[in-house]
């Protein structure tokens, strides 16, 4: 019984890793109908500027994201503004090319810079330590603060999301760019606002990322896996779906792990086939769409 | 001076041309009526007025300056507000929020405020914190028009607002008319109801298949001259 309930906590842990992986790419689909197929290089892409940070200037993981930040705003707006605003348009197929091509550029980028060694952001003391439940369950103080952050991040995004003007402006482009212009909206701002933001969600997923795990220049695409996952199955455009997406997903990660260690990630899949199957639009499609 | 003028305006989707070159003049405290078959260019016209539709920068005159081809957000900001036929409120934004933010980056206190808003259209006020798509076809008309005129806009442009509506209901809506004007703008409005739109403007423009093909003073117009003008000859 311990042992059951220590595997659904370590999954909801794990659900709160990949509720963050999907944070940026709900937040980019649900304003944008944009699909960033290089999502996870980005999370890699940051987890390496976070590293050269911490090497440069001997910061520790947390202050090296927290100074990475403001430029990986800066780097989305451009982004966006430069590139991906161009894509955008009555077709799907030009922004995901775009994005396709961006990930082979990042991982190859990254692998003539930094080579194919793994790398990871060492926190110290904290990796290890670990907070107990009684009852011979303890909970690693990493996985409750990946956790943690995950719904701190989708709090703060809701808040922004509903309580701020830019918010409002964000779901009028979401639900119908041409009137949100009559309203004296620039969507392509918007839109590379949301961007900006999205690569500060992609900075806080680095951190957990490269702290939680060796990572390496070519692991990119598996993360953009179980974001997608975690976005379908918490239903497009919902950030609190999303974080349930995660969870569910970190849960049958678990569950299968304990059943077998080579059904991990397997049932993570079948978890999310399950899901398609029984919701095809989600677990919290958004209203009046 | 006139307040807004077109000239030759055209507008085309891609190959097929839309507006075949028409002057129209609105004059300050004006309301004008566009009257017209369906198809016959006149949301084409509003839009394309209100920057979603390119055109060349003399084609549209906005109180001197040329305004035409500037972007939608730009227009908005020039004081010239559309309200979209079809209402077309944002689904996922509370009525409320639907009015606010016609306001978008707005700091400036004109005659609109919401509280002014909801006198005009008290049916609005119970609802302020339903979302929009809950909204009767009357509340959405109401709602649509609040949320341009949270612009303060000298021009509202007006596509087909008593669409679908009932009577009663669309006599509502009509009766805010004098307090919009009264509250400084001048009014372009579309309408598919002919009875209508002559009891309320200062002018009537007919046109048909992307051309002008009448104007006058609604006391001047005949049946008859109306009847060609709407259907052809
Ligand atoms: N988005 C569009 N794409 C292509 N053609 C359009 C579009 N909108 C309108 N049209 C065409 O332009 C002409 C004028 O349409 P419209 O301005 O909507 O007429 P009205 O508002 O007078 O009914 C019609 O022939 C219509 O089919
Ligand atoms: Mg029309």
């Amino acid at each position: 019984m311990t042992a059951w309930i220590d595997t659904l906590l370590q999954g909801v842990m794990l659900g709160g890793l990949y509720a963050l992986f999907a944070a940026g790419l709900s937040l980019m689909f649900g304003i944008m109908r944009l699909v960033n197929l290089a999502h996870g290089d980005f999370i890699v892409l940051s987890a390496f500027v976070v590293l050269v940070l911490m090497t440069a200037l001997g910061l520790d993981p947390f202050l090296a994201t927290l100074l990475a930040a403001p430029a990986l705003f800066g780097l989305g707006y451009a982004l966006q503004h430069y590139l991906l605003n161009r894509t955008i348009g009555r077709d799907v197929l030009p922004p995901l090319l775009v994005t396709f091509g961006l990930s082979i550029i990042i991982q190859n980028g990254l692998l003539e810079v930094f080579s194919a060694d793994s790398q990871r952001l060492k926190a110290g003391a904290i990796e290890t330590a670990s907070i107990s439940l009684g009852g011979g369950i303890a909970l690693g103080t990493m996985q409750l603060l990946t956790l943690a952050s995950a719904i701190g991040v989708i709090l703060v995004l809701n808040l922004i999301f509903y309580r701020t003007e830019l918010g409002r402006a964000f779901r009028a482009t979401s639900d119908d760019p041409e009137v949100a212009q009559l309203m004296g909206i620039d969507n392509r701002h918007i839109f590379s606002l949301a961007t900006a933001i999205a690569m500060v969600v992609i900075a806080v997923s680095a951190l957990y990322l490269g702290m939680r795990a060796n990572f390496d220049p070519t692991i990119g695409p598996a993360r953009l896996l179980y974001a997608f996952e975690a976005v379908i199955i918490g239903g497009l455009g919902s950030l609190w779906g999303t974080l349930a997406g995660g969870i569910i997903i970190g849960v049958a990660q678990a569950v299968g792990a304990k059943i077998d260690p080579e059904w991990q990630i397997l049932a993570g899949h079948l978890a999310f086939l399950a899901v398609l199957v029984l919701r095809p639009r989600g677990l919290f499609p958004r209203a009046g769409q | 001076m006139a307040l807004i003028e077109t000239r030759g305006l055209t507008a085309f989707y891609g190959d097929f041309q839309a507006l075949y070159g028409i002057d129209l003049r609105l004059e300050e405290g004006e309301t004008l009526a566009i009257i017209g078959a369906n198809g016959a260019g006149k949301s084409t016209f509003l839009k394309t007025i209100a920057g979603l539709l390119a055109a060349t920068p003399e084609s549209v005159v906005y109180a001197g300056r040329p305004i035409g081809g500037l972007s939608a957000p730009q227009i908005v900001r020039l004081g010239i507000s559309l309200v979209p036929e079809g209402r077309r409120l944002f689904p996922s934004l509370s009525v409320e929020e639907n009015l606010a933010i016609g306001a978008y980056g707005r700091h400036d206190c004109g005659y609109w405020s919401l509280a002014r808003i909801y006198e005009l259209f008290p049916a609005l006020a119970a609802r302020r914190r339903a979302p929009s798509h809950t909204l009767s076809g009357g509340e959405q008309q109401m709602a649509a028009i609040g949320r341009a005129l949270m612009a303060n806009p000298r021009v509202l442009l007006c596509d087909e607002v008593s669409l679908g509506l009932a009577p009663v209901v669309i006599r509502n809506i009509y009766a805010a008319l004098p307090r919009i004007k009264a509250s400084g703008s001048s009014i372009i409005l579309v309408e598919q109801d002919i009875v209508q739109a002559l009891q309320v403007a200062n002018r009537v423009y007919c046109f048909q298949e992307g051309r002008m093909s009448l104007e006058g003073r609604p006391a001047e117009l005949s049946r008859d001259q109306i009847h060609t003008a709407y259907f052809g000859a």
